[in-house]
């Protein structure tokens, strides 16, 4: 399971990468979005998947899942949430501002894509 | 904190008052405020000569960085104090002297002397220190104010273009000798000389004993400009006379001098010293002067030949390290190279000093220094004629000048190169004493031309942008002072002898006197019919011939072109590294956000590869994997399908719609990974973004009918499926490790009720056992939705064309 996470890691890392390269801005933003989710799994699967209970106090339980990792990853996902909020309103006055959501021609350089 | 630091220090004391006088007494001359600092130096001074003439030294130790090494040792030994009264001795009198060259009224005078006594600070500083990191510290301190000054008017484009120069080259000397000093500390463990003197032997022995002398010997050579390191000086001329006659020829450019003597007990047993040290001394001396003889402005002549002086005193150093492969003193005769050292190094002062002072005499009586317009200034200018005609005489090694004495010396020095069997001088060492003489030939020619085409001959004062008169006599007291001494140093030679000289020598080869033996000194005039005898003759008759003849072999200069000259070399190297980073500059930095991206990528990549290969970190660990269920197989592939669609999805929409889908399933994996709260927060959050996306684009006007596919590119794909390919490699090594160390986690686990009476492990942990990260992912938070409100709320300056 582990592997088959990382390899799903992967290439969520992949596309994001790929779409932030790319020249439109909401192209980059939909990248940021994906590779938090990456970061996410990455996290969680670095610690092992699925080696005990839900880490809720049970009467009966010994064995929990890592608590730390989800609450790491608690954070990280209302963190990513506020920036991706922040880059969307961004890019939406630049587009507004600007008339282009082309980074090349927000330098004010003709799109040579 | 001594007297004798507070001594050190005085200058920099006095240059931040010097604004302030300069501003509340218009009606003096600052310069009379500033001549006390020197004056009174130059006493307290003095008063360490009985000290350091009956061999001993003074040491005073003000701890500064005493964890590093570094202190602020003050160190007066003979050489130390020699040079302190040099730079205390002249600069008094150079201080005296600029008060009559630069006028009060439209001089910037507080920048000029401000500057003049950081470097005197800097120089005392220099000197004086036995920590070679706090000498180190004023040598760049001499760096600064000697661009500071030599860019003094800095309105002249040449003034700046000499600055930079002198910056240029003696800062790259000051870092390389950074490097040897620390190499020396490396290898000896202390910053303190003395103490590196005390077990050179061992140094000797070290791998970095190589490195580190030639790294220091750059520092000296290009502050002292040596061959091929001269070509700032010349430049440095721009600078207002009294500075030439005090930075350019009698202190600063002494300090590498000082560097070799000072540092000659360490690296002097190595006959590579020898060789370099000797080496670039003799070729400085005959190239410097050499080239004095085709310049047309008086302190052109006057640069070159302090080039070649310089060489001079460096080649007697560098052979007078011979002396110590000879175990007695009597019979040693390469003890004279470095006594002649020493004593020429004192003469030059003096002669070098009041001839700079003529120059800026006939500079400012006569509105020039080119020797082609001057001329017949002998009857007009009496005094300064004599000046020049005892500096010029005395530079030439005419008797009965001090300048007679030190170059038979010398000469002396250079002959016994021949009885020398050390390190093949018996072979090479022929050119020694050749270059010797055809340098003193060339040394007299021009110093016939500073006065011969300045005083006399056909005068043409039409050529000249003022009216000639004689000097006023404030300006000719320092010159004067100067020219007594070199008179009273030709006949009382002796007088210095044990008072300076010994001293110095002592400190430059402590090793010498055996047990019970001194270091003697006894200078005369006549030796007998010696070979350094005819040799002076030599050079007088070839001198005096070739200057009658000056007109017909002068060509000889023209045959280098420009372009192979070492100033061409600088001016090429300076545009060729100015428009070169310029254009590598340009070439990675182009302004877009892919570009510096790619560059992160890339590293990203390449780091993480690299250490994961180098730690031999990645390793397939099978035996803990959770096992898969068919569903999570399928979400799994719902998830891979969603992100690489987003790459090829045409519009905004299925775009978004496929980042949704990517992110509950995300959710849902969340649920398979007994999350609860993860999936509770995700699918939360991401109903959340998908609306904020629908909002944001709901908004947007026509513009995504046309939008097209993103278009393929290969050198994006590669890197992004390097970075894959990176993670997922990251991914499995972690997990295949993590069990290789205890985990931090049980703490929280098995504290959880106890410590926080809680239930839920992620809660407590967010809200109690790191609370405050969660605090500040609240102020992130809040800090977002201010920046969203404001920009929500701003409404710029539109576009005219929309």
């Amino acid at each position: 399971m582990e592997i088959l996470m990382s390899i799903v890691v992967g290439i969520l890392f992949m596309s994001a990468v790929y779409l932030i390269l790319s020249k439109s801005l909401l192209r980059v933003i939909i990248g940021t979005a994906l590779l938090s989710h990456g970061a996410h799994l990455l996290l969680l699967t670095m610690s092992g998947l699925k080696t005990g209970a839900a880490p809720v106090l049970t009467d009966g339980v010994e064995s929990y899942t890592d608590p730390l990792p989800q609450a790491l990853v608690l954070t990280a996902i209302v963190i990513s949430f506020g920036v991706t909020a922040f880059f969307l309103v961004l890019a939406y006055r630049a587009y507004q501002e600007l008339g282009t959501d082309n980074m090349e021609e927000m330098k004010g350089n003709e799109s040579n894509d | 904190m001594s007297l004798l630091h507070l001594a050190i220090l005085l200058p920099f004391i006095a240059a931040v008052i010097v604004p302030f006088l300069f501003k509340g007494f218009r009606s003096i001359h600052t310069g009379w405020f500033v001549l006390l600092v020197p004056l009174a130096l130059f006493i307290y001074f003095i008063q360490y000569m009985p000290v350091t003439s009956s061999g001993q030294t003074v040491s005073k130790t003000f701890e500064w960085i005493p964890s590093l090494g570094i202190n602020f040792t003050a160190y007066v030994d003979g050489l130390g104090l020699l040079f302190a009264l040099l730079i205390t001795g002249i600069g008094s009198l150079v201080v005296l002297y600029s008060i009559y060259y630069l006028a009060k009224e439209k001089e910037a005078l507080h920048n000029f002397y401000v500057y003049l006594l950081m470097f005197m600070g800097a120089m005392l500083g220099v000197v004086l220190s036995d920590n070679l990191i706090v000498l180190y510290m004023f040598w760049e301190f001499t760096s600064i104010s000697s661009f500071l000054l030599i860019g003094y008017w800095y309105d002249k484009e040449r003034s700046r273009y000499g600055a930079q120069k002198s910056m240029l080259i003696t800062v790259f000397g000051g870092l390389s000798m950074l490097g040897g000093i620390v190499l020396l500390y490396i290898m000896g463990g202390t910053f303190s000389i003395r103490e590196l003197i005390g077990m050179s032997g061992e140094l000797m022995a070290d791998p970095l004993f190589l490195f580190a002398m030639i790294l220091i010997l750059l520092g000296a050579f290009t502050k002292s400009a040596q061959f091929p390191f001269h070509v700032w000086l010349p430049d440095a001329m721009e600078a207002p006379t009294p500075v030439s006659a005090y930075l350019h020829s009698a202190t600063m450019v002494k300090a590498g001098i000082y560097l070799v003597a000072r540092m000659s007990p360490v690296f002097a047993e190595s006959g590579v010293w020898l060789w370099l040290v000797a080496g670039f001394g003799i070729f400085t001396l005959f190239w410097g002067s050499f080239n004095a003889v085709k310049q047309t402005d008086l302190k052109g002549i006057l640069a070159f030949s302090t080039v070649s002086q310089l060489g001079l005193i460096m080649s007697l150093l560098g052979l007078g390290a011979a002396a110590l492969h000879f175990d007695t003193l009597d019979e040693n005769m390469y003890m004279t190279a470095t006594i002649a050292a020493v004593f020429h190094l004192i003469n030059h002062a003096t002669f070098k000093g009041s001839l700079f002072m003529m120059a800026g005499i006939v500079d400012h009586e006569t509105g020039t220094r080119d020797i082609r317009k001057l001329g017949g200034l002998v009857n007009l200018m009496p005094i300064t004629f004599t000046i020049a005609i005892i500096g010029s005489f005395s530079m030439a090694g005419l008797p009965p000048f001090n300048g007679f004495l030190s170059k038979e010396m010398f000469l002396t020095g250079m002959i016994s190169v021949f009885e020398l069997d050390l390190f093949n001088l018996n072979t090479w060492g022929i050119l020694f004493p050749v270059l010797a003489w055809i340098a003193s030939v060339f040394t007299f020619i021009y110093s016939i031309m500073l006065v011969f085409k300045t005083f006399l001959g056909k005068p043409q004062f039409d050529k000249l942008p003022k009216k000639p008169h004689e000097a006023p006599i404030g300006m000719l007291i320092s010159p004067l002072v100067l020219v007594t001494l070199v008179v009273v140093f030709g006949f009382f030679p002796n007088l210095l002898s044990n008072t300076m000289i010994k001293p110095a020598v002592e400190a430059i080869l402590p090793s010498l006197p055996a047990a019970g033996q001194e270091v003697y000194v006894d200078i005369y005039f006549w030796h007998g019919f010696t070979p350094e005898l005819f040799m002076t003759l030599g050079i007088i008759l070839t001198g005096t011939l070739m200057y009658a003849t000056l007109a017909k072999w002068q060509g000889v200069y023209n045959r280098i072109p420009e372009r192979f000259t070492i100033n061409g070399f600088y001016d090429r190297g300076l545009d060729g590294s100015e428009s070169g980073s310029f254009k590598l500059n340009e070439f990675f930095m182009t302004g877009y956000m892919r570009s510096y991206l790619i560059y992160i990528f890339a590293f990203f990549v390449a780091i993480l590869l690299s250490t994961l290969t180098v730690s031999d970190a990645f390793v397939i660990d099978t035996s803990n994997l959770a096992e898969i269920r068919i569903y999570e197989v399928v979400l799994a592939i719902v998830l891979i399908a969603g992100a690489i669609t987003i790459l090829f999805a045409k519009s905004r929409l299925t775009s978004i719609v496929l980042l949704g889908v990517v992110g509950y399933s995300v959710a849902l994996f969340f649920v398979f990974f007994r999350a609860p709260d993860l999936a509770l927060t995700q699918l939360v959050i991401e109903t959340v973004s998908v609306a904020l996306f629908l909002l944001c684009f709901y908004h947007l006007p026509e513009i995504s009918r046309k939008e097209e596919r993103m278009k393929f590119k290969m050198g994006n794909a590669v890197i992004s499926i390097l970075v894959g390919l990176t993670v997922t490699l990251i991914g499995i090594a972690s997990f295949s490790n993590s069990q290789s160390f205890e985990s931090i986690s049980q703490y929280h686990i098995d504290n959880v009720y106890e410590l926080a009476a809680g239930g839920n492990m992620v809660n407590v942990i967010l809200v109690d056992f790191r609370g405050f990260d969660t605090l500040f992912e609240i102020c992130v938070l809040g800090i977002a939705a201010l920046g969203i409100y404001a920009m929500v709320n701003f409404r710029g300056v539109r576009r005219e064309k929309r």
